[in-house]
């Protein structure tokens, strides 16, 4: 039981995974579609800060007058930064999603995949 | 020119940026600024890649003076320059043929096309040129949403497939980042050469077996690898002519070399076979999508999904020789990437041609083009036979390398599944020379209304052949895997076996 509570972050950024592949896979609505991506996303996301953290450090800023400073006593700040970077590819792939639906609603009407794969047959 | 590797993926980006504006207010310049920064981009891949291999060092660039396992580095060796070279090549002939097919389909908007054309290119170079694992990310992920927005263009039917293809690319991309936040946990960094060093003295651990099938599953996603293919028949069937010519020969292969880059630069050697099966699934996939798409593409009627599936099934034998991970199996992958990258450059050209000239691409509707559209008939049917693997076109030398390089390792059913596949190719495409050259033309409009574009021809209307910026790119397309077929040896003893 300890095992599970000392991997929590883990298991819920699992949980996660699982949700957003669950809203990719398993929704009709485009929409959904979208929103169960961005949590995948995110799941990665968070998974970058946690493997950043360790107990007892503080942010990685140099104060005046320090000497020797010791890795061990400062987060890690690079996943930081290239989560930023994440983030804003996320965004822009949202953003696109969302032009992309805009389009399909006005040309179809609907947003559902399967009536939207029903109209393209007729 | 120790800046060659940045001078690649540069004038891509920044022209991408000029386009769109040149395209407000002086349309005219759109398309010279374009090929002009592609045609760039190409004479610098040359460059590099004469470099490489008079000095047979590799070239690197270290961005912004930071030095490299903190800074982001830029290598060139032999590997990235024959590659980028062959991507910034097949693309500048490519785009110089799709002219005609832009103007049409991107009409009014062709600043914004152009500047999407570029970033795509900008991407798929950038992430064959650099040497850090994140930035290949977001290289990827340039490409790949400017690829979506490409084939949006596409009509009704594009819009649903560009849509799938996002939410698919976009979960490959993710699960790449994902394998390489275990590998940036288990090593500390993030610069390909050092991942090599600091992996190669660890103990083989669960974090990094699970970060190679994370990456190698993304990669597989991005290169259409058979179980994540689906995202690949429809967005190349219904992009626009135009895009679909420039996305298929190239976009997927870039995905296929950084599977190839994570084993000879990321991976210990046999690390990828022994501590995590990813070689074994790579053959194995590679093999099943190298019979499956054959097999697919005999079925459809559509020119352009018929050559989709046929990619799919290619590409499986680009993995295949991944998978196989000796020096000989990846150059064979390799040679099999520039090989197809001209084949199918040339055969989704001809696609295009047949639909601006005859407004057709309903296989069963080509009867009697070889008389009416000589040029382009021509090149599909040089492109068909290199594509089946018939020597002395190009084709053929990959399949014989790829063949002795499974032999070697002592797979020999790898031989018998490359032959099936060829076999299987040549069924489906000698299938159209047959309708283009023997069949009679069509007297009747028979079944032209459940062709997925609507565009059926008026069966009088006399098909024109393309002109001659259409047709002359396509030519050079067909004749260079002829002669790269014949100076396949040169290409693999002076490049790519140094580089292996």
């Amino acid at each position: 039981m300890e095992e599970v509570a000392a991997r929590f972050p883990f298991w819920m950024i699992g949980a996660l995974l699982g949700v957003g592949v669950w809203g990719m896979l398993g929704k009709r609505s485009l929409v959904k579609k979208l929103i169960g991506l961005n949590i995948f996303q995110s799941a990665i996301i968070l998974f970058f800060i946690i493997g950043s953290m360790h107990e007892g450090a503080t942010v990685p800023i140099l104060w005046h007058g320090q000497h020797n400073p010791n890795a061990e006593d400062f987060v890690n700040p690079l996943p930081h930064v290239l989560m930023l970077t994440a983030i804003v590819v996320s965004v822009a792939v949202t953003a696109v999603a969302l032009a992309f639906m805009v389009r399909l609603h006005r040309e179809f009407g609907d947003l559902d995949e399967e009536r939207i794969l029903d109209e393209l047959r007729r | 020119m120790e800046q060659l590797p940045i001078l690649i993926p540069l004038p891509l980006l920044a022209a991408s940026l000029v386009v769109p504006l040149a395209g407000l207010w002086a349309p005219r310049a759109v398309f010279p600024i374009s090929v002009a920064a592609v045609a760039l981009s190409a004479a610098m891949s040359a460059l590099a890649l004469a470099e490489v291999v008079a000095g047979g060092e590799a070239l690197r660039y270290t961005l912004g003076g930071w030095a490299p396992p903190i800074g982001i580095e830029y290598v060139v060796d032999h590997v990235a320059a024959f590659v980028t070279a062959v991507i910034t090549g097949v693309a500048l002939l490519v785009v110089v043929a799709a002219r005609r097919a832009a103007a049409r389909e991107a009409a009014g908007r062709r600043g914004l096309f152009y500047a999407l054309v570029l970033l795509l290119l900008a991407g798929l170079t950038g992430m064959v040129v650099t040497g850090d694992l994140f930035n290949v990310f977001v290289f990827m992920e340039i490409s790949s949403l400017a690829a979506y927005a490409l084939v949006f263009r596409g009509g009704r039917a594009g819009m649903l497939a560009a849509y799938r293809y996002l939410i698919l690319g976009t979960v490959g991309g993710s699960f790449y980042l994902l394998g390489v936040a275990f590998l940036y946990f288990t090593t500390g960094t993030l610069n390909m050469t050092d991942m090599a060093r600091l992996l190669g003295e660890a103990e083989p651990n669960i974090s990094v077996a699970a970060g190679a099938a994370f990456i190698f599953a993304g990669l597989g996603m991005k290169m259409a690898l058979v179980p994540l293919h689906l995202w690949l028949p429809d967005a190349y069937t219904f992009a626009p002519s135009s895009v679909n010519s420039l996305i298929a020969p190239i976009m997927t292969k870039v995905g296929a070399y950084v599977m190839v880059r994570m084993f000879i630069s990321v991976f210990p050697e046999g690390y990828l076979a022994d501590e995590v099966p990813v070689s074994q699934a790579l053959i194995a996939l590679g093999l099943a999508g190298s019979v499956y798409g054959a097999y697919a593409a005999m079925g459809q009627r559509d020119l352009r999904r018929m050559l989709a599936y046929s990619s799919v099934s290619q590409l499986g034998l680009l993995a295949v020789g991944i998978g196989i991970a000796t020096p000989l199996g990846l150059a064979a992958a390799l040679l099999h990437v520039m090989n197809h990258a001209l084949m199918k450059g040339a055969l989704f050209l001809t696609a295009m041609s047949m639909r601006m000239g005859a407004g057709v691409s309903d296989v069963r509707m080509l009867a009697g083009l070889g008389r009416r559209m000589p040029a382009t008939s021509a090149v599909f049917a040089v492109g068909a036979v290199a594509m089946v693997g018939i020597p002395p076109t190009a084709g053929f030398f990959s399949k014989w390398y790829l063949s002795i390089a499974a032999i070697d390792e002592g797979l020999w059913f790898v031989l018998a599944v490359v032959l099936a596949s060829s076999l299987l190719s040549a069924v489906y495409l000698f299938r159209v020379i047959e309708r283009l050259y023997l069949a009679p033309a069509p007297a009747i409009a028979g079944g032209a209304d459940d062709a997925p574009n609507a565009a059926a021809p008026a069966q009088d209307a006399p098909a024109r052949e393309s002109p001659l910026d259409v047709t002359l790119p396509m030519a050079l397309l067909a004749l260079a895997t002829i002669v790269l077929g014949v100076l396949n040896v040169v290409v693999m003893e002076r490049v790519l076996e140094p580089g292996l």
